[in-house]
């Protein structure tokens, strides 16, 4: 580019104004995300979505329930896959929704992150047992080889065994009104 | 009744710094002698408005007045005094206070020890403080009004977060704070250069006290924050590059390059565009810092809540210091008179490629640091950009900078030849060669290239005083005499220099240490570092406000007792938070380090670590303050304040008439 | 029966954190450390898994061990764990079209500024235009 000197000192005085214009703009791009929730800098991703199921097991959380990746191929019906603990609060207050939903003839299977036989009975004795299938994490390796970064999270399933959509946090009636159940139809 | 003062103070405060703008700029536009002579006494009204605000502020604290929301969020009557009154600081609101505070102590400094500033000068910089303060002030009063009240007043608050109860990160924010606002008084000096459309030598001087003060606070609010980070979080690490540490190192970095670069304006009148733009570059990054940190953008452990209406306000605010600042300077920047000239090897060119060489580390640090939000928003995608990135990518660039750090000030101005500046230095460079070869036999690559480096800068510091005073090649008597008699601000630049190189051998030896994790029961022990480690017991501890539970911990070595530890675990049961007490035995040289990790089966898990040199890290920060505080004492930089020597006579001759 | 409940979590979530890890080499160790080190914690989310007290980074340090002693190579644990957590986890970013910039400005931003100075450099250099007549005569006037 022949640009005489004078003309290249021109630009470069102006480009410190043109980048703090681009970022700015891109800021306000950013909290406007924000707000919307499109944009969460804490939100951690899952990249199973479109994949078939990982490969994991579990132990049994109460006799003869327990599951592994095998289990989770060739199903009649799509399933939801439920990470919870005893001692999660958010898990207790999304508890009433999994009851509903069983009651809908929704098949759920639990997996239980890093939680003692005698809490987990307890939680299912007090409040209810939503899952079909149910099994213990001690070490937490299933829950990192399905990518989870804490409890609750929830899997949908479908019938050939590759997973459709994640929630990474508890469900909620909006979530399951306006998401979850349009996708149950799509795979049932 | 005393919150409402302080809200009405704070009302007051922003009409005064509006009048305070906009009466100083309009004086000096038109020569007016009386209007321009209002500025001082606006500043000096806002600050004891601010003031006033503030003392309001902290008196509610310290009576536990939970009728004030911002009381009732942040504090609880068990706290200790010292932390009731820190803890007006620890939250957004309250912090958002002190930085107007700040901003009004800067204004009202300009107006106390300005005098010697031409008028017009004066004017307009204390003109554009204030512009900034009514910004401020605004947003303290609107968006994060820390005086709302809240009716019924609850029983007792919602409690302080408990890490903030700590001495070192109590008095961090304020220090902090007057470093980062204190930047905004060279970029007020810039702007009004820029309105008048001159830059000269008188300009250089009279800046450079001002980047100083906030340059020596700034270093020691970041190290205070590193060596907070290091004896509480409980793990031995002292700097992570998160984002927000980046946001406080950037100003840090363009704020070095401003001292230096106005040391070329002062002497010879150079690198003028440099400079005003390194001067509102600082001020815009420290503000850059606080939207970053206070909007949520970024993914941090230290970020305030989040609430995006903030950090839209944040983000007027900075919209609207920099891009006028920044169009000012696209249209006045030519019209600044023809720079001196100078040859590439000259001081001047060794200062141009530290100018260059900070200021890229700082670019890729900031790049580094927006990274992620930026890649979200053009890509989608979730990325993160974490220390092996920084560190990776800022060491090459720090090296060379290193290297040149004792050859410039050996460099004569105008031109000059490597030869002479290379003799002065031929035995601190084989000293450094002979400690990075020892230190590579021992230990890692990377600790040998620290430790050469570090004595490179140290002897090289040594080097360049002991030319000045002509050391070995005059008697002694004679030497010690030119001592007594070097500019100040000679011997603060060796100073400094040298208490960079302090840093480095400390965070080297930091690539040295050593640690062990494991699990004791009361009574044993094991060896780890050439010492015998045992768990002697473990007790229970009510505080005000929380319970204890401390370990002792006996470190002994061929049967002698050489420390007794007691790291401890703090549960405040209000903020239901648990709060790690390291407990570490320094002796300046070697730090032994010990955490408390969980308590369970009658025993506990303990983090044991052994950091060679760790204290150097911060005592260098120290030096390098200590040195910039000592050019600040340098006579030729006094700007108006009594001397007891002839210098109100060279001051008096630089007062150039508006 | 309260305390004995926590006693009961705190070992339910403690314990499997201390499960036994298998025995590895010192060389072995050290590579599951640098790993480690380049993994974000997705809890802590600004400490790397090395480093942070999370149970979720305790069993992923676990992991690391578990496949570093099944003789995984590093490429392929890191596939692992970017297939679970996308590029999040890694924190060095990955180097690819969108992270180019990221990873040049280290040599793009030296460059830049060397390239302003030299441009200044030659400016200052530059020759001043010849005088005018008028501007002669009173030169000659001025140096009378």
């Amino acid at each position: 580019m022949a640009l005489s000197l004078a003309t290249r000192r021109r630009l470069m005085l102006v480009a410190p104004l043109g980048l703090a214009a681009i970022g700015g703009f891109g800021f306000l791009r950013l909290l406007d995300r924000m707000q919307t929730g499109r944009y969460d800098p804490h939100a951690v991703p899952n990249f199973l979505v479109g994949h078939p199921v990982p490969s994991f097991t579990t132990t049994p959380a109460l006799p003869g329930r327990g599951f592994s990746s095998a289990d989770l191929r060739n199903l009649p019906q799509p399933v939801l896959v439920n990470f919870f603990a005893s001692w999660c609060v958010p898990c207790q207050a999304e508890h009433p929704l999994l009851m509903q939903l069983q009651s809908q003839s929704v098949a759920i299977w639990g997996i239980a992150y890093e939680d003692s036989e005698a809490a987990m009975a307890g939680l299912l004795a007090a409040h209810g047992d939503p899952y079909v299938r149910l099994g213990a994490d001690k070490t937490g390796a299933a829950a990192i080889a399905w990518g989870i970064s804490g409890v609750p999270e929830s899997f949908l399933v479908d019938r050939g065994g590759v997973i459709r959509w994640h929630i990474g946090g508890p469900l909620s009636a909006e979530t399951i009104a306006g998401t979850l159940d349009p996708l149950l139809r799509t795979y049932a | 009744m005393v919150p409402e003062l302080g809200n009405f103070a704070l009302a007051l405060a922003c009409c005064l710094a509006l009048t305070q703008a906009v009466l100083s700029l309009l004086g000096a536009e038109g020569r007016d002698a009386r209007l321009m002579s209002a500025s001082p006494g606006l500043a000096f009204g806002q600050l004891i408005a601010v003031g006033t605000a503030f003392l309001a502020l902290v008196w509610s604290n310290v009576v536990s007045d939970f009728s004030v929301r911002n009381v009732a969020e942040n504090s609880q009557s068990q706290a200790p005094l010292f932390y009731r009154i820190t803890g007006t600081w620890g939250n957004h609101d309250g912090s958002i206070l002190l930085w107007c505070l700040v901003l009004a102590l800067c204004g009202a400094a300009i107006a106390a020890f300005g005098g010697n500033l031409p008028s017009a000068l004066r004017a307009r910089v204390i003109g554009v403080l204030g512009a900034v303060a009514a910004g401020f002030l605004l947003f303290a009063l609107t968006a994060s009004n820390a005086f709302t009240r809240i009716w019924p007043p609850p029983m007792q608050g919602q409690g302080m977060n408990a890490l903030l109860q700590d001495p070192a990160l109590a008095i961090h924010p304020p220090i902090l704070y007057l470093g980062y606002v204190g930047f905004a008084v060279p970029f007020a000096f810039a702007v009004a250069a820029l309105i008048e459309g001159r830059v000269d030598a008188a300009w250089g001087r009279w800046v450079r006290p001002w980047a100083l003060a906030s340059w020596c606070f700034l270093t020691c609010g970041i190290a205070l924050g590193s060596w907070w980070a290091y004896y509480d979080l409980g793990w031995g690490g002292f700097w992570f590059w998160d984002p927000v540490e980046n946001s406080s190192l950037l100003p840090w970095l363009t704020g070095t390059a401003l001292l230096h670069s106005a040391i070329v304006v002062e002497k010879r009148e150079a690198l003028k565009t440099w400079t005003i733009l390194l001067a509102i570059a600082t001020f815009a990054l420290s503000l850059c810092g606080t939207f970053l940190t206070r909007s949520g953008i970024l993914n941090s452990v230290h970020a305030f809540a989040n609430d995006p209406t903030r950090g839209l306000f944040i983000l007027a605010l900075l919209g609207l210091v920099v891009v006028p600042s920044l169009l000012l300077f696209a249209l006045r920047a030519p019209v600044l008179s023809p720079s001196g000239i100078f040859a590439i090897l000259s001081r001047e060119g060794g200062l141009v490629l530290n100018n260059i060489l900070l200021c890229s580390i700082a670019a890729v640090v900031l790049t580094g640091t927006l990274y992620p939000p930026f890649a979200n928003l053009i890509g989608g995608v979730q990325l993160s950009v974490g220390a092996p990135f920084f560190d990776s990518t800022v060491l090459p660039l720090a090296a060379p900078l290193i290297l040149a750090m004792p050859l410039g000030p050996m460099l004569s101005w105008k031109r000059a030849t490597l030869g002479p500046a290379l003799l002065r230095l031929w035995w601190a460079a084989l000293a450094a060669c002979v400690v990075g070869v020892i230190a590579a036999l021992g230990w890692h690559g990377l600790a040998a290239l620290g430790f050469a480096g570090s004595a490179w800068l140290i002897l090289g510091a040594a080097a360049d005083l002991g030319g000045r005073i002509r050391l070995f090649r005059v008697p002694l008597a004679e030497s010690l005499s030119r001592l007594a008699g070097l500019p100040t601000a000679a011997l603060g630049a060796a100073i400094a220099h040298a208490g960079l190189g302090v840093t480095i051998a400390g965070i080297a030896g930091m690539t040295l240490a050593s640690q062990s994790v494991t699990f004791l029961r009361p009574g044993q022990g094991l060896d780890f570092a050439g010492d015998h480690w045992t768990l002697q017991s473990l007790t229970n501890k009510s505080g005000p406000d929380y319970v204890a539970r401390t370990a002792t911990l006996v470190v002994s070595r061929d049967g002698r007792t050489i420390a007794v530890l007691h790291p401890s675990e703090r549960a405040f049961p209000v903020q239901q938070t648990d709060v790690t007490d390291t407990a570490i035995r320094t002796d300046f040289l070697v730090d032994l380090y010990t955490a408390l990790g969980s308590v369970h089966d009658g025993g506990a898990e303990v983090r044991l670590r052994y950091d060679p040199l760790a204290p150097w890290i911060w005592l260098g920060a120290l030096v390098m303050a200590a040195g910039g505080g000592l050019s600040l004492a340098d006579r030729r930089l006094r700007v108006g304040a009594p001397w007891r020597r002839e210098s109100k006579r060279g001051s008096r001759a630089a007062q150039v008439s508006a | 029966m309260r305390r004995l409940a926590i006693f009961l979590l705190f070992l339910a979530v403690t314990l499997p954190a201390l499960a036994a890890a298998p025995a590895l080499t010192q060389a072995q160790e050290a590579r599951a450390e640098r790993i480690g080190s380049q993994l974000r914690c997705v809890v802590c989310q600004n400490e790397s898994v090395e480093e942070s007290n999370a149970s979720l980074a305790a069993d992923i340090r676990r992991i690391i061990r578990e496949q570093v002693a099944a003789g995984r190579t590093n490429h392929e644990i890191m596939q692992w764990m970017t297939a679970r957590y996308g590029d999040f986890i890694r924190l060095d970013p990955p180097f690819n079209q969108l992270t180019l910039l990221l990873w040049s400005i280290p040599v793009l931003a030296p460059a830049a500024g060397l390239a302003t100075a030299l441009l200044a450099a030659r400016r200052r250099r530059s020759e001043p235009s010849a005088l005018t007549e008028a501007e002669r005569v009173r030169l000659a006037e001025l140096l009378k």
